[in-house]
């Protein structure tokens, strides 16, 4: 009997995982590589193979903590976990569902607020121009996080270097990139 | 030969340095772009963390957008859009109801029928052929090439080079006369873009790449990722005071490298642009 016929009616984080990303939590036999190889493992609060460990739980508590971590918002993607998981877990794959989810559930931890505030702004910077318009994505940050003095003395020499657009620059398609944000708004 | 360009959001303003060095080199050795007209940002990685559909749905744009102006190769110089665009292609190949999906939210017929190189390959396709009769002033430094993390993973997905200790990088520097390290940081993650959102996070992580190339006696760090190379560089200030550190060593594009080698100036490369000096001319 394979795993997920034992487990028909669940509707847990890992049966969801199965279902949308194809990862299977089961897999993982807890080597601790994923750990060893991730840059931000010290600044978690769960380090990647504890997410997969409390997911192969099943445990509803568990699920819930894996969703309110700190960690699933410090994953940079960097892609070093898959890159050496002998099961070929796509961790990357897992932590972009796990966000979302976190998100949609509205159980995104506190301390993460500043990064998902920095994602929003620079969505909010390509919705309406195509294009990062990276001083707008600074000031829009500086609004969403109230870090108001941070990186202030970085701007005038980015421009001095020619470094940063005081204008943003607008595509043909704008009216396009509109649509494709309101059809995929989930 | 004309083939295109995706020069992504970066080029045209943090990293215009890199931009200048890509174009440069091309001008040099007669190689002439098309930039895919009216191309959106790939999404980085704001894009797959908030919302996967989104996260598709832009790079999609861009490719098909190439297909329609008939461009079947296109380099992608930024390492982060590079991968974007070829994990995009990867999904949508391999599952043909997300591909319709997809091709019905950008409202665009999409085949996945370009083909993507980053710079490494645009450099080993169109100008190392070349490269030997052109070379004036051998690059005659230690260097540590950093690939960083998207040139080379995922892996298998992108099936460029190997995942741990890669060569490519190593192979075209040693080609102007460069000494390349042993180097164990050559994939580790620079922070990325966390940037702005977890300055220290980044300080931390980028400190230790820099610590290891000044110890093992490197006059450079070689990159190929406008990311990386803003995290090291533009961000030298905040690695310096988190490591209470004063780290001088440069951060070179690997085209600016090849540019200087060819004789071609250092104000040309776009070096003058750099936040840590460049005393390599």
């Amino acid at each position: 009997m394979s795993h997920s016929e034992h487990h028909k009616e669940r509707n847990t984080l890992a049966s969801s995982l199965e279902k949308n990303v194809e990862v299977i939590a089961q897999k993982c036999y807890q080597c601790g590589k994923c750990t060893a190889g991730c840059p931000v493992a010290d600044d978690m609060d769960l380090p990647p193979s504890m997410v997969m460990r409390l997911l192969q739980t099943e445990i509803p508590a568990n699920d819930e903590k894996v969703l309110r971590s700190h960690s699933i918002w410090l994953c940079v993607t960097c892609e070093m976990c898959l890159s050496r998981c002998p099961m070929e877990i796509d961790i990357p794959s897992m932590m972009d569902y796990l966000r979302q989810r976190s998100r949609s559930e509205k159980k995104v931890n506190k301390k993460a607020k500043n990064i998902i505030a920095f994602h929003k702004s620079f969505l909010n910077s390509i919705r309406f121009t195509g294009r990062l318009y990276e001083l707008g994505l600074i000031l829009d940050y500086k609004r969403q996080s109230l870090n108001m003095f941070q990186d202030i003395s970085l701007a005038p020499k980015m421009i001095s270097r020619g470094k940063l657009h005081l204008f943003p620059h607008l595509i043909k398609g704008t009216a396009q990139m509109a649509k494709i944000f309101k059809k995929t708004s989930n | 030969m004309k083939f295109g360009i995706y020069p992504g959001c970066s080029l045209t303003g943090s990293a215009r340095d890199y931009n200048e060095s890509v174009f440069a080199l091309a001008e040099a050795f007669g190689l002439e772009f098309t930039q895919i007209p009216d191309w959106n940002c790939c999404g980085a990685t704001a894009a797959h963390n908030l919302n996967k559909e989104l996260s598709l749905a832009l790079p999609t744009r861009i490719l098909a957008l190439a297909e329609k102006n008939g461009l079947e190769e296109i380099i992608v110089p930024c390492a982060a859009c590079y991968s974007r665009l070829v994990v995009t292609r990867h999904e949508l190949k391999n599952n043909p109801e997300l591909k319709n999906r997809i091709s019905e939210v950008i409202e665009m017929d999409y085949r996945g029928t370009s083909k993507i190189l980053n710079v490494i390959e645009w450099i080993d396709k169109y100008i190392i052929p070349k490269l030997d009769e052109k070379i004036v002033k051998p690059f005659n430094y230690k260097v540590a090439c950093y690939y960083g993390c998207l040139l080379v993973r995922p892996n298998k997905v992108l099936g460029y080079d190997r995942a741990e200790d890669p060569q490519t990088m190593d192979v075209v520097m040693r080609k102007i006369g460069a000494d390349t390290l042993e180097y164990p940081y050559k994939t580790e993650c620079c922070g990325a873009g966390l940037s702005i959102s977890r300055t220290d996070i980044v300080s931390k992580l980028s400190g230790k790449i820099i610590e290891d190339a000044e110890h093992r006696g490197a006059d450079a760090i070689i990159v190929a990722c406008p990311m990386c190379h803003s995290n090291l560089d533009m961000r030298r200030p905040d690695i310096n005071k988190y490591w209470d550190a004063e780290y001088k060593i440069p951060v070179i594009f690997v085209t600016q490298a090849i540019g200087l080698a060819i004789g071609l100036t250092a104000d040309k490369v776009g070096l003058k642009r750099h936040f840590v000096d460049v005393k390599i001319s």
